[in-house]
C-alpha cells in the first residue's frame, strides 16, 4: 500500500540526525501517492508513517536541533545551572516511566516516589563502600548498578501489579498512595541500608568504564561530565519510551487506557498488560532514583515522600500525558521552576527570600505547583504538548482556522 | 486487660474522627464519583480557623461552649471555602475523567495548604480546647477527656447526617443524584446544587475533624497527613458506603491504637511509629481479600 522508502527501525539511528539528514526519510519526495504537498509539511500519509519513530520531517529536524543545542549548552552555561539541568534530565527519565503507566496504560499511580526510592537504595547499596556504616558492596561501575536498580524496582512493580489488575481507577490511586507511606516508613527505619532519618547515606558513584565522572577531569568539569552523562541516558530512555509506545505492547497499553473491557474483547491479556506497564514504569523510576542523587552524592530517607510523587504527576500532566516529548518538556519545566522562582524577589519586592517571612519564594513555588496543575487540567488538558499542537495546527491549516 | 480496654477507647476516640473524615470523602464520592484529595487542606483550614476564633470569643463562660461555638464557625467558613473551590475548579470539569478531577483536587490541596500554613507559623498553634490533655476515671479506666468529647461530637454529627439523608428534601435529592445522576435531573433535582452541597458538607466535616484532632498537640504543619488516614478507612468500608465510612474509620482508629500499644512488645523489628503506617498495611491486606472493601458495591461490568 505504501510506496515510502523503507525505514530504519533502530533505536538510535535517527537520534543524531542533524537537519541535513532528511531526504531519505518518509517525508522526503518520493513517487506516487506519497508525494508531499508543497508548503504543507507534516501530514501523515500512511499508517506506517504515523507509527514511525519520527513520523514527520519537522519532528526529526526539531529533535536534531534540540540535541545539537543540548550538546552546545555545557560550553556556554555556568556549572550550577548545568547541575540543575542534569537533575532535570533525570527527573525526565522518571517522568517518562510514570507516563508509561499513567499516560499510556491509564493506571493511576501515586506511588512513583516509592519506586524511585527502591532504585536509589539498590544502586547506593551496590555501589556503596563495603567498610562503611551502611550496607555496601563496593561495585561502583554504573553498568552494574543502573540496570540492577531498575530491575529491583521493576520487581516491586510486578509485586504491586496483581492489585492493579483487580482494582481500577481511584481505588488503585489510594493503594499506590499507601505504598508511598509504607515505603517512607521502611526507608526511615531500616537504617542499616538507608542511614536512617535525618542522616542519610552516600548515593551511587557514577563510574563509567573505570572513569569516575563525579571527579572533575582535565578537559571537562564535574558538572559538564554529569550533564553529558544524564543527557545521553535521557536520550536512550526517551527513544526506548517512544519505541515502546509505538510497539504492539504500547498500543495494547493505549487500548487498556481507553476502554479496558473493549481491549479485553480484542484479545489483550489485561493482567499481563497491566503487569508489564507497572514493571516498565518501575524500571524507569528505579533508574531515575539511582541517578537522581549521584549528581549531589548524598540523600536521606525523607526524600521519597508524597510530594515527590505529586511532582512527577505534575510533570506528566503539565507536559502532556501520553507523549514523550511533552513529558520531557514537563519534567524540565517543573525541575527548573525553583530556579525561576528564586529570581522572583528581584522583580517583586513583596516576596521574601527568608523562610520565616510570608510570602516567601518557597511558598510561591509550592502554590505554583498546585495552581499549574489545576490551570493546565482546566484549560489545556493536553498540557504543553497540547499548546504546541494548537500552534502547529494553526500554521498547518492557515488561512483556514479549522 | 485494663491496658487493652484503654487502648480500645483511645482507638475509638481517634477512630471516630477518622470516621468523620471518611464520611466527607464518601459524600463527595457518592455525589460526584470523585475522591477529593483536597480534604487535608480543608481539615487544616478548619483547625486553623478554630485556633483563631476560640481566643477571640473566649468570653463564653460555660466550659467548652466557646470551643464548640468556634468549631461551628470554623465549619461554616470552611464550607464556604469548599464551595468556592467547587465552583471555580470542580464544576467546569463535570463529565471529565474522574482521575483528572482527582488530580485537580491534589493541586488545590497544595495551594490551599500553603496559604493556611502561612497562618500557622513555624510551631504549633494551641486550639483553645478547655480540657487539654486532662484525664478522667471512667469505669475504672484512665481515659482522656478529649477522646470522650471526640466520640460524643462525632456521634451527634453522624446522627444529624443520617437524619439529613433520610428525612430531608435535600438529603433525598443527594441520594437520588448519587444513585443515577441523569434520572435525578429528569425528576427536577439540581445536580449542580447537589455537587455544591456535597463539597460544602465535606468541608464542614473536615473542619470539625481537624479541630478535634488538634485538641491534643495543637495545629501544626504536619496535621494534614492525618486526613490521609481516612483513605484506608474508606477503602476498608467501600468508597460508596456511608455506614462503611463510619465502620472503616472506627476500625482504622482501633487498629492503629492497638498496634501503637502492643507492637513494641510483640514485633519490635517493625520499627518505631509503625502504628502510623498500620492503616495502610491493613488496607493492602483487606484489598487482597475484598477488592471493593467490606461494604462497597462491587462494580458490575457488562459489555
Amino acid at each position: 500500500m505504501s510506496t515510502l522508502a523503507p525505514r530504519t527501525d533502530g533505536t538510535g539511528a535517527h537520534a543524531a540526525d542533524g537537519p541535513t539528514a532528511a531526504p531519505a526519510g518518509p517525508a522526503g519526495p518520493s513517487s506516487g501517492r506519497g508525494r508531499s504537498l508543497r508548503g504543507r509539511p507534516g501530514f501523515y500519509r500512511s499508517y506506517e508513517q504515523e507509527l514511525a519513530l519520527f513520523n514527520t520531517r519537522p519532528k526529526r529536524v526539531a529533535v536534531g536541533a534540540v540535541v545539537l543545542v543540548a550538546l552546545v549548552l555545557p560550553f556556554v552555561l555556568e556549572d550550577a545551572l548545568l547541575r540543575t539541568l542534569a537533575v532535570a534530565f533525570v527527573f525526565a527519565i522518571g517522568a517518562l516511566g510514570l507516563n508509561i503507566v499513567t499516560g499510556l496504560a491509564g493506571q493511576v499511580s501515586l506511588g512513583h516516589a516509592f519506586f524511585l526510592g527502591v532504585g536509589a537504595y539498590t544502586a547506593a547499596a551496590i555501589s556503596g563502600d563495603p567498610e562503611g556504616r551502611t550496607i555496601g558492596f563496593g561495585i561502583t561501575e554504573m553498568v552494574v548498578w543502573l540496570p540492577a536498580a531498575g530491575l529491583v524496582a521493576a520487581l516491586f512493580g510486578v509485586l504491586v501489579a496483581p492489585l492493579a489488575t483487580r482494582l481500577r481507577g481511584l481505588y488503585l490511586a489510594i493503594v499506590t498512595l499507601g505504598l508511598v507511606f509504607i515505603g517512607e516508613h521502611v526507608f526511615r527505619e531500616w537504617s542499616d541500608l538507608t542511614g536512617g532519618a535525618g542522616v542519610g547515606r552516600e548515593a551511587a558513584t557514577p563510574v563509567v568504564a573505570g572513569y569516575d565522572l563525579s571527579q572533575g577531569g582535565e578537559a571537562f568539569s564535574r558538572d559538564q561530565q554529569l550533564f553529558f552523562l544524564m543527557f545521553a541516558l535521557l536520550l536512550v530512555f526517551a527513544l526506548a519510551a517512544r519505541n515502546i509506545a509505538r510497539s504492539r505492547l504500547g498500543r495494547a497499553f493505549s487500548a487498556v487506557r481507553d476502554r479496558d473491557m473493549a481491549a479485553e474483547m480484542m484479545g489483550i491479556d489485561l493482567p499481563r498488560t497491566k503487569l508489564l506497564a507497572f514493571a516498565i514504569s518501575s524500571f524507569y523510576a528505579g533508574c531515575a532514583g539511582a541517578l537522581l542523587y549521584s549528581v549531589s552524592g548524598f540523600f536521606d530517607p525523607a526524600s521519597f515522600n508524597l510530594l515527590l510523587s505529586v511532582q512527577f504527576i505534575a510533570m506528566v500532566l503539565i507536559g502532556g500525558a501520553g507523549t514523550v516529548g511533552g513529558t520531557i518538556a514537563g519534567a524540565l519545566f517543573i525541575s527548573l521552576l525553583p530556579t525561576l522562582t528564586r529570581e522572583l524577589p528581584e522583580y517583586i519586592p513583596l516576596i521574601s527570600r527568608q523562610v520565616t517571612e510570608t510570602p516567601n519564594v518557597f511558598q510561591v513555588e509550592q502554590i505554583l505547583y498546585g495552581l499549574l496543575i489545576v490551570a493546565f487540567l482546566l484549560f489545556e488538558p493536553r498540557g504543553l504538548f497540547g499548546i504546541w499542537v494548537r500552534i502547529r495546527t494553526y500554521w498547518k491549516s492557515w488561512p483556514f482556522s479549522y | 486487660m485494663e491496658q487493652l480496654l484503654e487502648s480500645l477507647v483511645r482507638g475509638l476516640g481517634t477512630g471516630s474522627v477518622y470516621a468523620l473524615l471518611a464520611l466527607a470523602f464518601v459524600i463527595i464520592y457518592k455525589a460526584t464519583t470523585v475522591i477529593s484529595f483536597a480534604q487535608p487542606a480543608f481539615m487544616l483550614t478548619g483547625a486553623v480557623i478554630t485556633s483563631y476564633v476560640t481566643p477571640a470569643i473566649g468570653v463564653l463562660a460555660i466550659t467548652g461552649l466557646s470551643f464548640f461555638v468556634s468549631v461551628t464557625i470554623a465549619a461554616i467558613l470552611t464550607a464556604g471555602v469548599a464551595l468556592v473551590v467547587e465552583r471555580l475548579a470542580i464544576r467546569p470539569m463535570v463529565g471529565k475523567a474522574v482521575f483528572t478531577v482527582a488530580i485537580i483536587t491534589i493541586g488545590i490541596d497544595i495551594a490551599v495548604r500553603v496559604v493556611v500554613n502561612g497562618f500557622i507559623g513555624l510551631g504549633a498553634r494551641p486550639i483553645g480546647f478547655p480540657w487539654g490533655l486532662d484525664r478522667v476515671e471512667l469505669l475504672g479506666l484512665d481515659v482522656q477527656i478529649r477522646h470522650l468529647v471526640m466520640m460524643g461530637t462525632v456521634a451527634v454529627v453522624v446522627a444529624a447526617l443520617f437524619w439529613f439523608f433520610q428525612r430531608t428534601r435535600w438529603g433525598l435529592a443527594m441520594r437520588a443524584a448519587a444513585f443515577d445522576q441523569e434520572a435525578a435531573m429528569t425528576q427536577g433535582v439540581s445536580v449542580g446544587g447537589v455537587f455544591a452541597l456535597s463539597w460544602g458538607m465535606a468541608g464542614a466535616l473536615a473542619a470539625i475533624a481537624g479541630s478535634l484532632l488538634a485538641t491534643g498537640a495543637g495545629v501544626d504543619r504536619q496535621l494534614w497527613l492525618v486526613a490521609l488516614v481516612a483513605l484506608p478507612a474508606i477503602i476498608l468500608g467501600g468508597l460508596d458506603s456511608l455506614e462503611g465510612a463510619v465502620v472503616g474509620g472506627l476500625a482504622v482508629g482501633v487498629v492503629e491504637s492497638l498496634v501503637g500499644t502492643y507492637q513494641r512488645d510483640f514485633a519490635p523489628w517493625l520499627g518505631d511509629n509503625f502504628a502510623v503506617v498500620s492503616p495502610y498495611v491493613l488496607m493492602l491486606v483487606v484489598l487482597l481479600a475484598k477488592p471493593y472493601g467490606i461494604f462497597g458495591t462491587a462494580e458490575v461490568r457488562r459489555v
